[in-house]
């Protein structure tokens, strides 16, 4: 701006009435005209690389999910988040590079994530939580004996309200452990670097504990993968990271099919349940935010079983 | 031409290179059972203010700057295998010929590594990083080479024919250095004493005697000495052919209780292991740490404990070579699994590997460092346990939970990515639809189910969001397995679709037909 101004006024031959207020202003804030930059000269962010994210209309809504930023994905339960997750890991490792998934709650379904098509040797899982054993198979002893101590606890409807509220704070300090295991995980994997995705599962977290998280952590966490082909993708039930997401994605789910059924179960012209099956998910996404504010869109995809042929 | 490589004085070189802060100080080596304990061996800062081997401990400790350490056959040992791997790093032909004398054939060497100046100057530079200050001499025939370096400092070479000049001015005693039985020694100082009777001081003097005399007065072993003292002996080399041993330790005088403590000492083992290994090229893939404890009553039972001792094996993905990452990593394991009583000796030993090979491709992926990564796991392990960091292995059964945990490595095979596409699970998840997805409570969900005509209508269960009317419901789908194992399982399957106020959720609902009762194992998202 101000080089313009001595330009200027140079040519026309005679000077402007504020140069010698601009001469004064640099000889106290000591500003020389080299360390001034116009803002025209300023550089402009380049526009990220924008990946598939395994979903063809996800990629036709947003492009794709960008490196070296965070997405956001927020929905209820059942509104696609984790099969948005799965296709994201394994379009990545299609791609050849290595993924890590820092699970919150250690929901992830191996089969699950076989039949998504994520080559399992690329995928780094941290799952997060209590000590449990690894993979231990659900048999007649080991199934009563690990919901016993939850039954016994939780499960009684008759418990009287304080037996509830130790409950509560019970379940919010291991949200509370789970979510500092999350973050310290996040933070030392991020600094190992070398991962194309690293996905924040923190969809069954509750959404007051997943609050807590300080913005400056999304801050850090943004500013960390910046200029890394890294691509930090965070499931949640609401959005938390602000303006430290780069895109934010909503999705939800179309519930018109199933009130149908409903209304076809009630006029009793309903198949047997066992002629039923179930196929997959209408989800519906919408476009929240984006890195070039263009206006929100949405788009409606269907997912569909592993079984479902 | 050969090569001597000379440690003098090789005691207090062993206690040195175990504990390099002593080297300015004056240390003294002690030897014998309490109280009757000598001095064995001294620096030359300790012969300076007057100690002296033979000195009793009580003696020596009058001064009060003295450092006194115990013989060690542990450093001695260490001390030798880093010589013999000096040595090795150079030829492949190699003379144990004592512990603190190691031979080596140079022969065509020269178009390899340089001019013989060069490689004794590299030698005696490889014995210092090892923590060894050595003499080196190169010379003609090995017996020659091994006079010098006992006899000159530093680096000596000697040309071809010029041996009986330069060995001229040795001292007569160090044709007898190596004698190190009590018999031997006893018939060498005989012999010196006759030399030194008839005037005889250094080399030259011997070298000039007139063979039939000599062969008259001192028989076939004055002929050899003389061959000796003249440098013109001609022998073959006894290369030595031991399996690669990459072992250090320390034996404390005062137990460690403490684990930082602890990391000081594992760091300098550390590093002379690394330096031993880098010194042969090779890295390691494994790394045996063994404590032995001062209280066995007090360990902890969960630990794997032999005869008092304390063992952990650190398993590499990958073998690597850094002193620093195996310090943090050995740490890390020490914070999860302490030893649980004092520390008195430290062992660690690693199993040598050939370095890993690896092209990166230019348009390949990034992947992480393996080295960082094997950290970044270790502490993510520490936090959240050590089965719940890795890959994912499916195992061969049709059980829900049929997956186990693996090691996640950094570096796996580069495939071709239309090969993976002919993969069945690939196939699955096709460009058009993505594969709907499960999320699994772990523990399952006891739930309530309330059934209408065998058919669940309401599900109630502990967490509040999981519970409602059943809007819509598929199934039952019969599962059973393993029923020939202990831990048979048998169920049946309802995929549920619940109404919680204005929301709507899939659940899997499993009834456990063997143990009984209604648990939701999971929610499609």
């Amino acid at each position: 701006m101000s080089s313009a101004v001595v330009s200027t006024s140079a040519a026309l031959g005679r000077p402007f009435a504020f140069d010698g207020e601009i001469s004064a202003i640099k000889k106290q804030s000591k500003i020389t005209p080299a360390s001034v930059i116009p803002a025209s000269r300023l550089e402009i962010r380049p526009a990220p690389e924008m990946v598939p994210s395994g979903i063809p209309a996800i990629d036709a809504l947003t492009g794709g999910l960008p490196r070296g930023c965070l997405t956001e994905i927020c929905g209820p339960a059942s509104s696609g988040r984790t099969t948005m997750l799965l296709a994201a890991l394994a379009a990545a490792t299609r791609r050849g590079e290595f993924c890590a998934l820092i699970d919150a709650s250690d929901a992830l379904d191996p089969q699950s994530a076989f039949a998504a098509g994520i080559e399992l040797d690329r995928l780094l899982w941290v799952r997060c939580g209590e000590e449990t054993q690894p993979g231990c198979p659900i048999s007649r002893t080991s199934f009563a004996r690990e919901v016993g101590k939850a039954s016994q606890s939780a499960f009684d409807f008759d418990r009287t309200r304080w037996k509830e509220n130790v409950i509560g704070e019970k379940a919010s300090r291991h949200s509370e452990h789970r979510l500092e295991q999350v973050l310290r995980a996040t933070d030392l994997l991020l600094e190992s670097g070398g991962f194309g995705l690293i996905v924040l599962d923190l969809s069954d977290l509750p959404p007051q504990a997943a609050r807590r998280v300080p913005l400056t952590t999304w801050f850090r966490y943004r500013r960390t993968i910046e200029h890394t082909p890294t691509i930090l993708l965070a499931i949640e039930q609401h959005p938390i990271a602000g303006s430290c997401s780069s895109l934010l994605l909503k999705l939800d789910l179309l519930k018109n099919e199933l009130l149908k059924n409903e209304a076809l179960h009630a006029t009793q012209i309903f198949r047997p349940t066992h002629a039923q099956l179930f196929t997959g998910l209408d989800i519906s996404a919408e476009l929240i935010s984006r890195l070039d504010r263009k206006p929100a869109r949405s788009v409606a995809f269907a997912t569909k079983t592993a079984w479902a042929g | 031409m050969f090569a001597c490589i000379y440690v003098p004085n090789f005691l207090v070189a062993a206690a040195l290179r175990a504990e390099p802060e002593l080297k300015p100080r004056p240390v003294a080596i002690l030897e014998g059972k309490p109280p009757l304990e000598t001095i064995i061996a001294v620096n030359e800062n300790a012969s300076r203010l007057g100690i002296a081997p033979g000195m009793t401990k009580s003696q020596a400790e009058l001064c009060t700057e003295l450092a006194l350490r115990p013989r060690s056959p542990l450093q001695e040992s260490s001390a030798h295998a880093a010589l013999l791997d000096c040595a090795q790093s150079f030829s492949p032909c190699v003379e144990d010929t004592t512990c603190d004398t190691v031979l080596v054939d140079l022969a065509g060497m020269e178009s390899l590594l340089g001019s013989l100046p060069e490689i004794s100057r590299a030698l005696c530079d490889r014995a210092a990083v090892l923590g060894l200050n050595a003499n080196v001499a190169v010379a003609s025939n090995p017996d020659a080479a091994l006079l010098a370096a006992r006899g000159l400092f530093g680096v000596t070479v000697i040309p071809s024919g010029d041996e009986a000049a330069r060995l001229g001015s040795l001292p007569i005693k160090v044709l007898f250095a190596n004698q190190l039985d009590e018999e031997e020694k006893k018939q060498s100082d005989l012999r010196l004493e006759t030399l030194a009777r008839w005037g005889i001081r250094d080399l030259r003097a011997l070298a000039a005697l007139p063979k039939v005399s000599l062969s008259e007065r001192l028989g076939q072993e004055g002929l050899r000495l003389q061959q000796l003292a003249r440098g013109a002996t001609s022998r073959t080399l006894v290369p030595m052919e031991e399996p690669m041993l990459f072992e250090e330790s320390i034996e404390l005088e005062h137990p460690i209780v403490l684990l930082e403590p602890l990391a000081f000492l594992l760091n300098r083992l550390l590093e002379q292991l690394c330096t031993r290994l880098g010194s042969r090229a090779l890295c390691t893939q494994e790394l045996r740490l063994t404590l032995d404890l001062e209280n066995f009553s007090l360990f902890n039972q969960q630990s794997k404990i032999n005869n008092q001792q304390f063992v952990r094996t650190l398993r590499l993905p990958l073998p690597m070579l850094d002193p620093k990452v195996f310090l943090k990593l050995l740490q890390l394991d020490l914070n999860a699994h302490p030893p649980g009583a004092p520390i008195l000796k430290i062992h660690l030993a690693a199993e040598p590997a050939r370095p890993r090979s690896a092209q990166g491709g230019l348009f390949l992926p990034p992947s992480p460092e393996p080295e960082k990564m094997e950290l970044t796991l270790a502490r993510i392990a520490g936090m959240v346990g050590e089965n719940k960091v890795g890959a994912l292995e499916l195992l061969d059964t049709h059980h829900p939970e049929g997956f186990r945990m693996q090691r996640f490595v950094a570096e796996a095979p580069q495939t071709n990515p239309r090969e993976t596409n002919t993969d069945s699970a690939s196939d699955l998840a096709d460009e058009t639809s993505a594969v709907t997805a499960l999320r699994r409570f772990r523990p399952p969900l006891r739930a309530n189910v309330t059934l209408e005509n065998n058919q669940p209508v309401h599900l109630a269960c502990r967490k509040k969001e999981v519970q409602g009317d059943v809007l819509w419901k598929a199934g039952p789908w019969r599962f059973s397995g393993d029923w020939w194992e202990r831990e048979a399982w048998s169920r049946d399957e309802w995929d549920l679709a619940l109404r919680n106020g204005e929301t709507i959720s899939f659940y899997r609902v499993v009834r456990d037909l063997l143990g009984g009762g209604w648990f939701v194992e999971g929610m499609y998202d």
